[in-house]
């Protein structure tokens, strides 16, 4: 399928939409994680997708990118997963960004930054200031990405302990 | 963390350079706004001119000028041309528990320092200036 998913962008300005998760599209979703983590989880994403359509809709957000002007049976260019949590470890509300994920052969044409800042425009429609991630240190990629999208350090640090110690 | 004097010139040159890849300065004018001497900074800039990450023009008017990939450049990759960000010390089997404890605890500071340093590029960096900048704007349009 890549192959021609390169050519249906343009790089210089990817004609893209974002909207809505659907149910039709879990397919997608979990066959582009699949691809990316290489591992299938259907009904993790099943899961997800319930929690995300029926309850606490306001403030869960499951966005998905598709090429714009698409016929009806495109796949999936990425998605990005997040919800307001409020008073975990004392904190107040803020957005977390769980999961997300662009299609490898349309990686670099800016659709990453067109899922982030349409979470973040989701969160800061309903009064959300903070938004907060979490990344694997030594995944350079992701470092950077959210770097380059203006995320710092927070004021929190993940800590673990190993139990069979 | 501290840095060298010269990584630090380093990247506010790169950082002049980069905001207008077209853009030609000599190295007095560096010098000059980061008030340092020519004589330190000329071999600052001769050894990114030999990382390709500036190019040096010749000639009235000549100076420096940005060749680098400004997106791909990570301050890691600069603060390396200039010294060592120390890397684990490596408690070995000899190592009292004393030692190999504490070593535990700078080898994970610094290995935060280099997972940070080796994410942050010159365009990330640029990015967050115009961020102030126009953050400054916006304050001073609303005091207005
Ligand atoms: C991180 C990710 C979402 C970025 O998506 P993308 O569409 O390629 O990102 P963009 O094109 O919007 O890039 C935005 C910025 O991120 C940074 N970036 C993106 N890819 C980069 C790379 N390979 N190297 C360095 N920086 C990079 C750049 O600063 C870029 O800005 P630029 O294009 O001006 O240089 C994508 O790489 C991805 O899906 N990675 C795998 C995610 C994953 O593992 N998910 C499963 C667990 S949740």
């Amino acid at each position: 399928m890549g192959e021609t998913q390169g050519s249906i962008l343009n790089p210089a300005n990817p004609q893209i939409t974002i909207r809505r998760v659907r149910e039709a599209d879990l397919d997608h979703v979990v066959a582009l994680d699949e691809r990316v983590t290489g591992l299938a989880k259907p009904e993790y994403w099943h899961d997800i997708f319930d929690r995300y359509t029926k309850r606490r809709v306001g403030e869960r957000f499951f966005l998905v990118a598709e090429p714009a002007g698409e016929g009806a049976d495109l796949p999936l260019l990425g998605f990005i997963v997040g919800e307001v949590r409020a008073w975990e470890f004392g904190s107040r509300p803020c957005g977390w960004i769980f999961a997300f994920s662009v299609e490898p052969d349309t990686r670099q044409q800016g659709i990453g930054e067109r899922l982030f800042e349409a979470i973040s425009d989701e969160f800061r429609a309903i009064g959300i200031n903070t938004m907060r991630t979490m990344v694997e240190r030594k995944n350079q990629l992701h470092m950077a990405f959210f770097r380059s999208e203006g995320m710092v350090a927070g004021p929190y640090i993940q800590l673990e302990k190993d139990l069979d110690d | 963390m501290k840095l060298q004097i010269s990584s630090r010139l380093a990247i506010y040159a790169l950082l002049e350079l980069a905001a207008d890849p077209q853009r030609q300065m000599s190295v007095a004018e560096i010098g000059e706004k980061y008030g340092v001497s020519s004589h330190h900074l000329a071999k600052v800039m001769h050894t990114l001119g030999r990382a390709g990450l500036v190019r040096s023009i010749r000639g009235v008017g000549g100076g420096y000028s940005f060749s680098g990939n400004a997106r791909r450049t990570t301050l890691l990759d600069v603060i390396t041309l200039f010294e060592e960000i120390s890397g684990p010390d490596g408690a070995t089997a000899n190592s009292t528990d004393a030692e190999w404890a504490l070593d535990q605890v700078l080898n994970e500071i610094d290995d935060i320092a280099r997972a940070t340093l080796g994410s942050i590029t010159i365009a990330t960096m640029l990015k967050q200036m115009t961020r102030r900048k126009r953050a400054a704007g916006a304050r001073n349009a609303a005091e207005a």
